[in-house]
């Protein structure tokens, strides 16, 4: 009944654990731990994988703890635990990131994470701030999210999905942003759930319920 | 659409609030997180906190405000003051927030702002810049709360941070800090039009057309105020029911 969230020193993972363990209380999900343990990620029941900064820079991070990967992997295709990437940790799930260079993701999730690029000049990059979802397909871990709830942004790259059938939700700047994204047991949000006030609650509190 | 954000500011000393906050029935008015506490309730889009007494050796009261803060509330945080380079900004990161202000270390050495951006990414980087106004169209930084000039221009220094990797400018008219007579909208203008990356105006709010008038004139992508909403003249709901009443897009609170 474990909950990790992976530490692989890329960003503030404090906020994340308080706001799982807050809802795992909430809704019964047993314990949530922040580790780098191979062996603890490749047992999980759940896995969380954070990310903050670069793509080529937490690609390499994550990649140089040894067996992380491979314990990624083992959790999340072999054993097919409900895995949620968050922000780089969502954007790491696609083909390749296109940040400073072309670095390979895990290709869980077939696509590329490109610059955003909006329409309208006048537009800042990054997106940053409340933007409000648009859900595309409904799915467990959006329940009781809506059309118009807002979440908290701030990236400068996003995922352009090979197939759209795998976006769940996005946002609109100057065009479409992909903001959660789907494949049988994997999921992932370009926003921060655990900055999302009461949105971003329920979201973690629907991951930590789901038994696909 | 990407809504307009409205950003209460706190200022904290030796990790109290310094003024402290009167807009509801706290049991400490002087305490740091039960404000943050309020205003995620009241629907801010985002908190600040700035150390405005910051030294080496008060630092760890900041990181305990902080990391009590990321407990309870669970919207962004930014937390400005003292932050010298990449050390201080990861120690920050890992107490829970979310985004750090450089100040005079990124006027002293603005290559501060690269080595930070590299390691942890522009998204958390915000470049805090005190401007005055030296002659027409034109403002120099200054330091120290307004009292050190420094010579270097403030657009010049916007467009300078923005290529070493800040992700956001938070920008204060020191001419208009304290007055309740609104943004330094010409500078605010300015110094959004010569970057790519969002502008927070501050420094001056007295009344709610303000904040309208940062976004609508100024074109700043989200307004921070202090006083206002920490002595109750308005409510966070108030702020944006004003600002979406004049056509700005708004987070509901």
């Amino acid at each position: 009944m474990t909950t990790v969230i992976v530490d692989y020193e890329s960003g503030n993972l404090h906020s994340a654990e308080k706001a799982f363990q807050r809802m795992a209380a909430e809704t019964g999900a047993g314990a949530v731990v922040v580790t780098a343990d191979p062996e603890v990620v490749a047992t999980a029941e759940r896995v969380v994988l954070p990310g903050d900064g670069a793509f080529p820079a937490c690609r390499r991070a994550l990649f140089a703890r040894a067996g992380l990967f491979e314990a990624l992997e083992e959790a999340a295709l072999h054993r097919a635990r409900p895995f949620l990437g968050i922000c780089i940790g969502m954007q790491m799930l696609a083909s390749r990131g296109m940040e400073y260079a072309e670095t390979p993701g895990f290709d869980w999730i077939p696509g590329t994470v490109e610059r955003i690029a909006p329409a309208d000049a006048a537009l800042k990059v990054p997106h940053m701030g409340w933007n409000d979802l648009v859900v595309d397909r409904p799915h467990p871990v959006l329940e009781g999210i809506a059309t118009g709830d807002h979440a908290y942004f701030v990236h400068s790259y996003q995922m352009r999905l090979a197939d759209p059938a795998h976006r769940l939700a996005h946002a609109d700047y100057g065009g479409p942003v992909t903001a959660v994204v789907g494949r049988d047991t994997i999921l992932g949000t370009q926003f921060h759930p655990e900055k999302s006030q009461a949105t971003g609650l329920r979201l973690i509190a629907n991951f930590l319920r789901w038994r696909p | 659409m990407l809504k307009t954000r409205v950003i209460p500011c706190l200022d904290v000393a030796d990790g109290r609030v310094v003024k402290g906050v009167n807009f509801v029935d706290l049991v400490d008015a002087g305490d740091p997180v039960e404000a943050a506490i309020a205003y995620d309730a009241a629907g801010a889009d985002e908190l600040c906190f700035l150390d405005i007494n910051a030294t080496h050796e008060n630092r760890g009261t900041m990181f305990d405000v902080v990391r009590r803060t990321a407990e309870h509330c669970f919207m962004p945080l930014t937390v400005g003051g003292g932050v010298k380079g990449p050390e201080d900004v990861r120690a920050l990161l890992l107490a829970g927030a979310d985004k750090v202000s450089f100040n005079s270390a990124a006027v002293a050495d603005p290559t501060v702002v690269a080595r930070a951006a590299d390691r942890f990414g522009s998204q958390c980087i915000v470049v805090a810049i005190d401007a005055k106004l030296v002659e027409p169209g034109k403002w120099e930084i200054f330091t120290h709360g307004g009292r050190r000039a420094t010579g270097v221009d403030a657009l010049d220094f916007a467009r300078r941070v923005e290529r070493e990797g800040a992700g956001e400018i938070l920008l204060t008219s020191m001419d208009r800090d304290g007055t309740k007579s609104g943004f330094d909208l010409e500078l605010t203008r300015a110094v959004v039009d010569a970057v790519g990356i969002p502008v927070i105006a501050s420094g001056g709010v007295g009344t709610l057309d303000h904040l309208v008038a940062g976004i609508e004139t100024g074109g700043a992508s989200a307004v921070l105020a202090a006083s206002i909403f920490h002595f109750g003249t308005y409510s966070i709901a108030e702020a944006k029911a004003h600002m979406a009443a004049a056509g700005l897009a708004v987070r509901p609170s």
